[in-house]
């Protein structure tokens, strides 16, 4: 069985933040102790409804060290393929779920001296886990987090009365901006900036960083993508010898598990590079909405990345 | 000629470039003998307003050549061990988008490299450009003790006197590579020494 290994878990708790954000609860359903994790991890959720059974990635926001619960907070999309509102309306207090256990691709850099966390909207999930970590080796950080608007701040209260002097608050609708330049001139050496939020704050923290001469290595980001649905495709597996349908509201990866093909997958938000398949033939168009593969690698054709790109055209072969 | 092709060599052993400007708030060159050379060929009037030069000239005669860039700042010293607290208290003051370049003998870029390291620089981010001698700073398995400048293979240890095998193998944390006691198995039958890249 691809991807991390599972845990059954049980719903304790269902907390509606405000009205775009809900935080769930889960505790082991044989009452056992879950696994520690680092700050950044995330779990995979599976989403069992009819026919299609969605995993998403949310990043756990509890103490790492708690290994009573894990909590994550899930923003309802009305856009998306229906993950997060099959959180938001289906799930409640006692379902049993399963989850995966917590795989780290945002983690800290404990060389650095200074932890520099930016997050946007719903990016603050992780940093929730990874302050809380740091405070136990009394680590040094700061936090800038931009939310669009104060009721729709999801953390803001227990963030500003338990570290007032690290957290830094910016409304999007009282034109509070992030000082960019201002905040990264003059910051020690050693520090490391970790971003998480929409692509366009990603970007603009990544390219302003580098031309201000911060190096590659101290600058870490994370930005799950959902994957968006599109026109229906028709790919050939040739290890498998299957040939299989991609629905217009499922995955390349989803659509090969529904036929019991056992691809390989992580975050399946385009970031890790775990389900990395070689192309062996094709006769169309790559929509590729990885993060994972070069500019080149998505144009020579070679590779996809099953989890959040998809295919429009004649053939596809994979070999998988 | 101060430059030298090293032969392809084991993943451990360090890979030297061509240092280029950056882009950044200041820069920090640290050079030593040669390595002087890599500093005139890629300094410009705005990289010198903002940098810091800290050369052990070691009997060569290009200091003159250097304190004409009219860097920011300026030091030269007789050894790099003169030269520590200076580069320390450089690394303690600096922020991000410091740029370090180092330019030299290997021994003297792997030393600063850990100093710059310890302040929080990542490694890869660090440019170097090899210039001058071959020698290499060595540190002996057996008692620990490191000896410069070792131009010869095998080489004695100037701490406890075994004759060591020079290898590859190098050590970021040590800014040092492996000697490894020559005759272990056969103590007294100590090859001829012959130069490293010999």
């Amino acid at each position: 069985m691809s991807g991390a290994e599972k845990i059954a878990v049980k719903v304790t708790d269902v907390v509606p933040l405000n009205d775009l954000v809900t935080r769930f609860k889960f505790e082991r359903v044989d009452g056992g102790l879950l696994p520690t994790f680092s700050g950044g991890a995330h779990t995979v959720v599976e989403m069992p409804e009819g026919d299609i059974t969605r995993l998403n990635p949310y990043s756990l926001m509890s103490d790492p060290m708690d290994q009573s619960a894990y909590t994550i907070s899930v923003r309802r999309d009305d856009e998306g393929r229906g993950g997060s509102l099959f959180m938001h309306n289906k799930v409640k207090v006692g379902d049993e779920m399963t989850i995966s256990y917590p795989v780290n691709l945002f983690s800290l850099d404990l060389r650095a001296k200074k932890h520099l966390f930016l997050a946007g909207g719903i990016g603050i999930t992780p940093f929730l886990a990874q302050i809380k970590q740091l405070e136990r080796f009394n680590g040094n950080w700061e936090l800038h987090y931009a939310c669009r608007t104060e009721s729709l701040g999801s953390y803001v209260d227990e963030l500003t009365s338990h570290h007032p002097n690290e957290t830094h608050i910016y409304y999007d609708d009282q034109d509070d901006k992030i000082d960019l330049l201002n905040l990264l001139d003059g910051q020690p050496l050693g520090t490391h900036i970790y971003v998480c939020g929409p692509k366009g704050m990603i970007d603009w923290v990544r390219n302003t960083a580098a031309a201000e001469g911060w190096p590659r290595e101290a600058i870490h980001y994370e930005e799950f993508l959902a994957p968006q649905p599109g026109k229906p495709f028709e790919v050939k597996l040739a290890v498998s010898n299957k040939v299989i349908q991609v629905g217009e509201q499922e995955s390349l990866l989803e659509a090969m598990e529904r036929e019991g093909v056992d691809a390989p997958y992580l975050c399946r938000g385009g970031a890790c590079g775990q389900c990395e398949t070689r192309v062996i033939d094709y006769t169309g168009n790559f929509i590729h909405r990885d993060h994972w593969l070069d500019d080149d690698e998505h144009a020579n054709g070679e590779k996809i990345m099953p989890c959040v790109s998809r295919f429009e055209g004649k053939t596809l072969v994979l070999d998988r | 000629m101060s430059k030298f092709q090293f032969p392809q060599s084991i993943k451990s052993r360090p890979v030297y470039g061509t240092l280029e400007p950056r882009e950044g708030s200041a820069h920090l060159f640290i050079a030593d003998a040669h390595g002087a050379e890599a500093i005139l060929d890629v300094a410009t009037t705005s990289l010198m307003a903002k940098a810091h030069i800290i050369y052990i000239p070691k009997g060569e005669a290009f200091e003159d050549d250097l304190r004409a860039l009219n860097a920011a700042s300026f030091y030269a010293g007789p050894s790099y061990a003169a030269a520590e607290q200076r580069i320390h208290k450089a690394l303690a003051d600096a922020k991000m988008g410091l740029q370090v370049y180092l330019a030299g003998t290997e021994g003297v870029m792997g030393q600063a490299q850990n100093a710059a390291m310890q302040a929080g620089i990542p490694h890869t981010a660090i440019q170097t450009e090899h210039r001058g001698s071959t020698a290499r700073r060595m540190q002996c398995v057996h008692c620990k003790g490191i000896t410069e400048d070792v131009e010869t293979d095998p080489f004695q240890c100037a701490h406890c006197g075994l004759h060591l095998f020079v290898r590859d193998h190098y050590s970021r944390r040590l800014a040092a590579y492996q000697g490894v006691r020559i005759d272990a198995e056969d103590h007294g039958n100590v090859p001829e020494p012959k130069g490293i890249y010999e």
